[in-house]
């Protein structure tokens, strides 16, 4: 066998495999959760949806709607206390919860714990948690999309429409960019959701 | 000629990149069960289940270091009884979401469990019933727990 020969049979394969470590190298990094992605803190006022309304019962049996919350920019996040990246940030809202509640903003947490209560009781008054807290589950889950990874955190904005969703742990900064532009956000947001 | 064989190889191509990114996005335990499985009536068996998570993520191990995790629990239903079960020795790791390091298991391990066939059982097979219970995680995010069935023929002699 001739070289040349033996190059035309090996070169194609040799591109084949190249063009496969290429690829999986490539999506891999598409799919990557480690990835830093900087982006606008929140979407355009137009490309917002209405946030799913539920009516759940907090700690105290009291029961909560979203819709109850119109008016006030709302991180709803969907946690569980076997979550640990949840645990990460769960002290950020209580930060966040004390730093701008006064200005129209509240934190609601939404656990997917399976035994409800009897996990989640304890946890919110190990954790000292500050903000409301209900127990969630697929329904609820699949009334935003289905929660498949926790902790996923949405900003909701005073109209009650979603402006952010994150899945995984976020940095407390896009969340504080995300929280400081929905509370600053000028009345001509209105205008913009009904165009 | 050499287009011609290129081609024929992108169809295998493809299905790699796109079974690395289904793999990448949720985790999945496999779980499998040897075949050909005998035990005397009385006596006792070791059987080991080979589990493969995919990679990217981690699943807390059957002691895991926090009480709030959800450990790893193999669990069997029927006639041969369960002696022991062993679980693989965990690995330490720190992840950017805790400072300290958990006990974790990834890529491929084993589970042991130690049968024991009742002296009055009655020789033929029989069926066993597990279910390996598991939470994972990845580097920035959790899964709900799940559940992986095993089904297991043991060969009861006399």
């Amino acid at each position: 066998m001739n070289t040349r020969g033996s190059l035309r049979t090996r070169l194609p394969i040799a591109l084949v495999l190249l063009t496969m470590v290429v690829g999986v190298f490539w999506v891999m990094s598409r799919v990557s959760t480690e990835r830093p992605v900087r982006r606008p803190p929140v979407k355009e006022v137009g490309k917002r949806q209405e946030a799913p309304d539920f009516a759940l019962k907090d700690i105290d049996g009291k029961t909560v709607r979203l819709s109850d919350y119109r008016g006030k920019v709302i991180l709803l996040d969907f946690w569980a206390t076997w979550c640990g990246p949840c645990k990460m940030e769960i002290p950020w809202f209580m930060e966040f919860e004390r730093k701008y509640k006064d200005r129209g903003f509240a934190v609601l947490g939404l656990s997917m714990d399976d035994d409800g209560w009897q996990s989640v009781k304890p946890f919110i008054q190990e954790f000292g948690m500050n903000y409301r807290v209900m127990i969630a589950d697929e329904r609820t889950g699949a009334l935003y999309g289905g929660i498949d990874a926790l902790p996923t955190a949405f900003l909701i904005d005073r109209e009650g429409r979603v402006a952010t969703e994150q899945v995984g742990v976020s940095s407390r900064r896009d969340f504080e960019d995300g929280i400081e532009a929905l509370l600053e956000a000028p009345a001509g947001d209105k205008r913009a959701a009904l165009n | 000629m050499v287009l011609r064989h290129y081609w024929k190889l992108l169809p295998a191509t493809s299905a790699l990149l796109l079974t690395n990114l289904a793999m990448g996005q949720t985790p999945a335990l496999m779980v499998k069960a040897p075949v050909g499985v005998v035990v005397k009536k009385g006596a006792t068996v070791d059987v080991k289940l080979t589990a493969t998570l995919n990679a990217g993520f981690h699943l807390n191990s059957h002691t895991p270091t926090e009480d709030y995790l959800i450990p790893l629990t193999l669990k069997w239903e029927g006639p041969l009884d369960v002696l022991d079960v062993v679980y693989p020795k965990p690995q330490m790791e720190t992840y950017s979401f805790d400072p300290k390091p958990l006990s974790v298991l990834t890529g491929q391990f084993p589970l042991l469990t130690k049968f024991r066939a009742p002296a009055t059982a009655p020789p033929g097979p029989v069926t066993l019933t597990g279910k390996v219970r598991y939470q994972a995680c990845n580097n920035n995010s959790c899964f709900a727990p799940k559940n992986v069935p095993v089904t297991l023929t043991v060969q009861v002699l006399p």
